[in-house]
């Protein structure tokens, strides 16, 4: 089935079977490998990216889905002259990660509810709602609940005259 | 595992739905937050031959108010109803408890409350919801429009009364009155586990006295159940001030309510981590905890002067 996807600003004509994920359509159709898949069954949210701004378990919806649709990736995080995004800025800076799988996706949940609603970090509880949305095996989640924090507020800090 | 091969289509309208699930000679599935589908069809535990991606058909998506009743279209979101104000009322309150233990949020960004009654898991929260609310299944099938009362409507595990030919394309609730306190909790091994247990509560009160009593069990039998025994040992109850304590007193009505729950209405199966007598034991404390916050809710509201009930 012939479909458009565009993804990261990208358009992408793509021929795919109706069975094929998102995930698997990004990775290997357009070669964005930064999307990660871990259990593939919706779990563990390695594989979220945004699909016209909405963040989504990329294993639990069709390609064919998103036909005419923008896909955002972890690849589109960052601006086009290579700098990095607030979220990943902080995610260094808070040591947000060790072996780096599942960073894709925290990033991509994380970067979504950011862009929705820059005054989450006032909501405590709708941030361990992100946090709680993916599964990372090395930080212990506090790491990257404190990025978050620091992305949310610098954002809040740079949209102020 | 992916997904087997199948057939796809995504058509516009209902009608051109209807007709695609027409083919009943087919194992033909209906897409719409796919949240539950599309995890079954990598597991391959479902292999359609035709898949019908409902989410471009207009008009689904409605989530309105209809003579004293909130009707929810088939491509709802679950995540709409995180905010207490998509539906008036205790109505809005209690979806808004409920839906923060359906997954995740980008889960809930997908998934949709139609899709969940569709798919009828016994572990279910807005299905056991509406059974409590009785709440209204609209069915279509390309020569026919129905409405399914809710009692009638679950069948067994993923079991439910609608054809194969049929889109359910909303479902109904009727809204509760003002004078109602509603609770609802869960309890589950980890966030990412299914409810071993979870109830869901509405209290009607007059003058300090429950009228009505609505209790949902969510994975306490092979279906949702209506904890009706429950419900009938509270009517006439007093509402009572919430108290401070950790426990209610042993007599309390909503511990007794608790046990005729656990004892006379849930038929709890076993599975790992919850044996039977364990999982009577958790709906009894989670009903009169349920209960207790329910109460708690309506005192507030009442104490907020947001309810004609006491004031």
């Amino acid at each position: 089935m012939k479909i458009k996807l565009t993804v990261n600003g990208e358009q992408h004509s793509l021929d795919v079977e109706p069975r094929r994920i998102l995930a698997d359509v990004l990775r290997e159709d357009c070669r964005l490998t930064g999307t990660h898949l871990g259990c593939e069954h919706g779990v563990c949210g390695a594989c979220t990216v945004l699909v016209d701004g909405e963040a989504v378990r990329a294993c639990l919806m069709l390609a064919v889905q998103c036909d005419g649709r923008s896909v955002r990736t972890v690849e589109g995080l960052s601006s086009p002259d290579g700098e990095p995004h607030p979220l990943q800025r902080a995610f260094s800076a808070e040591h947000a990660l060790q072996c780096g799988f599942c960073t894709p996706g925290f990033l991509m949940v994380a970067a979504g509810a950011l862009e929705a609603d820059p005054t989450i970090a006032d909501d405590s509880e709708r941030i361990d709602g992100l946090v709680e949305s993916n599964i990372c095996r090395c930080t212990g989640y506090e790491p990257i609940r404190r990025a978050i924090m620091r992305a949310a507020a610098e954002s809040a800090s740079r949209g102020k005259p | 595992m992916k997904p087997a091969t199948f057939d796809y289509v995504a058509p516009h309208t209902v009608h051109e739905t209807l007709d695609a699930l027409g083919d009943t000679e087919r194992d033909v599935r209906v897409l719409a937050g796919g949240q539950s589908l599309i995890l079954e069809m990598h597991l391959q535990r479902i292999r359609p031959d035709l898949v019908v991606d409902i989410n471009r058909v207009a008009g689904l998506d409605h989530l309105n108010l209809d003579n004293g009743a909130v009707r929810v279209g088939a491509l709802v979101r679950h995540g709409v109803f995180e905010s207490p104000q998509a539906v008036p009322g205790p109505l809005g309150r209690l979806f808004a408890l409920a839906v923060v233990n359906i997954a995740h949020p980008p889960i809930r960004a997908r998934g949709t409350m139609v899709g969940s009654l569709a798919w009828a898991h016994p572990a279910s929260e807005w299905c056991a919801i509406a059974l409590a609310l009785d709440a209204a299944i609209e069915v279509r099938s390309a020569d026919r429009a129905r409405e399914i009362a809710v009692h009638d409507y679950f069948r067994g595990a993923l079991q439910t009364a609608r054809a194969r030919d049929e889109l359910i394309t909303s479902v109904r609730f009727p809204l509760l009155g003002d004078n109602t306190g509603v609770g609802f909790i869960e309890h589950r091994r980890t966030h990412f586990c299914f409810a071993q247990v979870a109830v869901a509560t509405a209290l009607a009160v007059h003058d300090g006295v429950i009228e009505q009593a609505r209790i949902g069990l969510v994975n306490c039998a092979d279906r949702p159940v209506r904890a009706r025994a429950a419900e009938q040992a509270l009517v006439g109850a007093e509402v009572g001030s919430p108290g401070t304590g950790y426990r209610l007193p042993d007599g309390h009505p909503f511990i007794r309510a608790g046990r005729i729950a656990a004892e006379q209405d849930a038929a709890p199966l076993a599975e790992p981590y919850a044996d039977p007598e364990y999982r009577r034991n958790a709906i009894a404390v989670l009903v009169g905890r349920t209960l207790r916050q329910a109460a708690t809710d309506y005192q507030v509201q009442a104490g907020n002067g947001a309810t004609g009930g006491r004031l």
